[in-house]
């Protein structure tokens, strides 16, 4: 599975970070960073947390 | 599921999420599919964004959820009894668990032809009348009316802000706060008189209660919200300024609510609640299913509330629960330049933070003690600039 993160949809709240911070970051202005677009399968439930709980519908997740 | 948008929508995926594979109904008063409302007053205003970008969730990824999706029908009533809700097209739905996810609508003036801003539709029709020179009224200074109020500036519309209070925002935000962001309107020469009463929307503008007609093309009246829970009216279920909640959003057996129009305790606060943010309606959306799912194992809804504006050059970002706030102290950065935090005292605990442009691991730090329930003399230094309450 793949994260796809759509930056200029990005509202930076940081809520991918509290949720998945192996995968997300931000940077200075907050706009989310992805750290691993390709993550481990442990990590994907707090991926799909993330997507759930972004306020902009930034993030997906697709089979690749 | 009552309520086709951020929270209805986070409850239905949470529930597939979790294993439910049984009927899942989402009822949305609404045409559309679920859409996001934070860039109704922004992006979609300013006629950066095209209606398509609003999606919550793309056309396959919402036919996975393999939902009974009743789009465009409002619910009318609730049987708790018979364990059944009514919609407006005659038919009932009947349930084993529901979620009460019917949000809030704006309240409105007297008189006709005032704009409103909550739906995409109202949202469209206010971008196509905004242009330059267009002479636009905006009721209510708070957060919707002051970002509609920089976008119709951006746009080179002639814009006039009304506020009742003389400060705006000062109850949410604080007296130094909201004197900032009234700051950014009239240096940029947007109208905005505080200390003013709408009475009135008329043909020719607003009028005041002292009897003065603001002129003005267009009007906006952002004056806060009602939830939607007529509906629910003599189903058993409370109302109070929202739908009744327990910890657990639960309202009765098998009965949640979630998002705009949850009324619930917060146990983390110590309060009762309702928050008409984005976050928490997808927040709360998910811990109302969870609930609903696995009462065994449930658990109390206690997040820290977040929300973030964006009105002219400055994004605002604020965790915690700010309302009725005893102090505000200016705890890094600097107020004059625009570029601070600030932490809100509650009785003895620290109960919320704001910032503007401030990098966001900052306010994260300020996230987690809020989270921890801080008391106010361990996260705020005593010599940080004490603005009073």
């Amino acid at each position: 599975m793949k994260v796809e993160l759509e930056a200029d949809k990005c509202v930076a709240s940081g809520q991918c970070v509290l949720a998945a911070m192996d995968v997300f970051d931000q940077d200075d202005d907050g706009i989310a960073i992805l750290l691993e677009d390709e993550p481990a399968p442990e990590l994907l439930d707090d991926v799909k947390e993330a997507i759930a709980v972004c306020p902009a519908a930034a993030i997906r997740l697709v089979e690749q | 599921m009552v309520g086709a948008s951020a929270a209805g929508l986070a409850a239905a995926e949470t529930l597939r999420r979790e294993g439910y594979d049984g009927t899942l109904t989402l009822v949305g008063d609404e045409p559309q599919a679920p859409y996001d409302r934070p860039p109704l007053s922004k992006q979609v205003l300013a006629a950066q964004w095209q209606p398509a970008r609003l999606a919550l969730r793309p056309p396959a990824d919402l036919a996975a959820l393999d939902l009974d999706l009743r789009l465009g029908v409002a619910a009318t009533g609730l049987e708790l009894t018979e364990r059944t809700v009514r919609l407006a097209d005659g038919t009932e739905v009947p349930y084993d668990g529901l979620i009460v996810a019917t949000g809030v609508r704006p309240r409105r003036l007297p008189g006709a032809g005032a704009h409103v801003l909550r739906t995409l539709d109202d949202a469209l029709v206010l971008r196509d009348r905004l242009g330059p020179g267009v002479r636009l009224v905006v009721v209510g200074a708070g957060f919707l009316g002051a970002e509609a109020a920089a976008v119709a500036w951006r746009l080179g519309a002639k814009v006039t802000l009304l506020e009742p209070a003389a400060v705006p925002l000062a109850h949410a935000v604080g007296a130094e706060v909201g004197a900032l962001l009234a700051r950014a309107h009239v240096e940029r020469g947007v109208d905005l008189r505080c200390g003013v009463t709408a009475s009135e929307v008329t043909e020719d503008g607003v009028r005041l209660a002292d009897g003065e007609l603001v002129e003005s093309d267009e009007v906006l009246v952002a004056v806060g919200s009602q939830p939607n829970t007529e509906w629910l009216e003599g189903s058993g279920l409370a109302v109070g300024d929202g739908v009744v909640c327990d910890e657990y959003c639960e309202a009765a057996r098998n009965v949640y609510a979630a998002g705009d129009v949850a009324r619930w305790h917060n146990p983390l606060f110590g309060t009762s609640m309702r928050i008409e943010h984005r976050t928490n309606a997808a927040e709360q959306g998910m811990a109302a299913a969870r609930n609903l799912l696995r009462p065994d194992t449930r658990k109390p809804f206690a997040p820290v509330p977040y929300f973030w504006s964006d009105q002219y050059d400055m994004k605002i970002q604020a965790y915690g629960y700010l309302r009725g706030h005893d102090e505000v102290a200016v705890v890094d950065g600097d107020l004059a330049e625009g570029r601070f935090v600030a932490a809100y005292r509650t009785g003895g605990g620290l109960s919320g933070a704001l910032a503007v442009g401030m990098p966001p691991r900052v306010l994260r730090v300020w996230r987690q003690a809020i989270a921890a329930g801080a008391a106010w003399g361990e996260a705020v230094r005593t010599d940080a600039t004490v603005a009073g309450a």
